[in-house]
């Protein structure tokens, strides 16, 4: 496997901002310290999850922390920065507004998964696997944006769409039916 | 669990800094003490087993925490998420 470098995380960081309008942070230091973060996660958990946040190392409970993350677009709207402050906004980056530490949207249910494993086995009797098992799996449907018509597949709607940028509250769920006669 | 010690010359203050070790604010809440002179201990909860990670997460949410690194907690009562440097400075008193 190629090995990862910083200079990889780094092009991947900026072709995404360009590609959504963003910025990545402009202080070498700590743009620096993210990507070395950024390389890391994905050198002991496989993909690039969040740096500033607690992953579970298991790849579906991850999915929506993996960088750019599920909250990235709400929260550069509306805070000027992703959690992490790996990407900020145009005014972030020309130093006309102060990257300020931003509060967590993820919801606590999600940021347990990265602590749910450990249940002790002794005290319920039942085995790490199983405990695992019992977190419930996010059933997946359609949804698709009532403004650009972007269609997605996914337990929630996106924040954000990413194409035309309409809310949330613009996702319709798209009901399927399979209907069999003859 | 195993936690580290920064030594610092004010110690009037119990400091306990549960940090990621790939997390920039986490670094920058380190700094910031360090610049203060301030004693604390930290552990990074990422490199921690699954049992402490537990025990971890439960001392967090009994303080009132929601879980987001770091987490400074003042003489095992004030729970401080993020880097808040006013936060700090009110509590510690500098």
């Amino acid at each position: 496997m190629t090995p990862i470098t910083i200079e990889m995380v780094q092009q991947r960081a900026e072709a995404d901002a360009r590609t959504y309008g963003y910025y990545l942070n402009p202080d070498a230091k700590f743009l620096q310290s993210l990507l070395e973060g950024l390389k890391r996660n994905e050198e002991r958990y496989g993909y690039p999850s969040c740096p500033c946040r607690l992953a579970s190392g298991k790849f579906d409970y991850d999915r929506d922390i993996l960088c750019p993350c599920d909250y990235r677009d709400p929260d550069v709207q509306e805070f000027g920065a992703c959690y992490c402050g790996l990407y900020v906004r145009k005014d972030v980056y020309e130093g006309k507004t102060e990257l300020q530490p931003v509060p967590e949207r993820r919801p606590v249910e999600k940021q347990a998964r990265a602590y749910g494993t450990a249940v002790s086995p002794a005290a319920t009797g039942a085995t790490a696997k199983e405990e695992v098992e019992k977190v419930p799996e996010p059933k997946k449907k359609l949804w698709y944006c009532a403004q650009c018509g972007y269609v997605v597949f996914r337990d929630e709607p996106p924040y954000v769409c990413p194409i035309c940028k309409a809310k949330r509250e613009f996702f319709v769920e798209i009901k399927t039916q399979i209907e069999f006669s003859g | 669990m195993k936690l580290s010690k920064v030594s610092g010359k004010n110690s009037k203050h119990k400091v306990l800094v549960y940090a990621l070790s790939t997390c920039v604010w986490c670094k920058m809440t380190k700094q910031f003490l360090e610049d203060n002179d301030i004693e604390y201990e930290y552990v990074y909860v990422d490199l921690c087993d699954e049992d402490d990670k537990v025990k971890i997460r439960q001392h967090i949410q009994s303080k009132g925490g929601d879980l987001g690194y770091p987490t400074t907690i003042i003489d095992d009562n004030i729970l401080i998420t993020g880097f808040r440097k006013d936060k700090l400075k009110e509590v510690l008193g500098i």
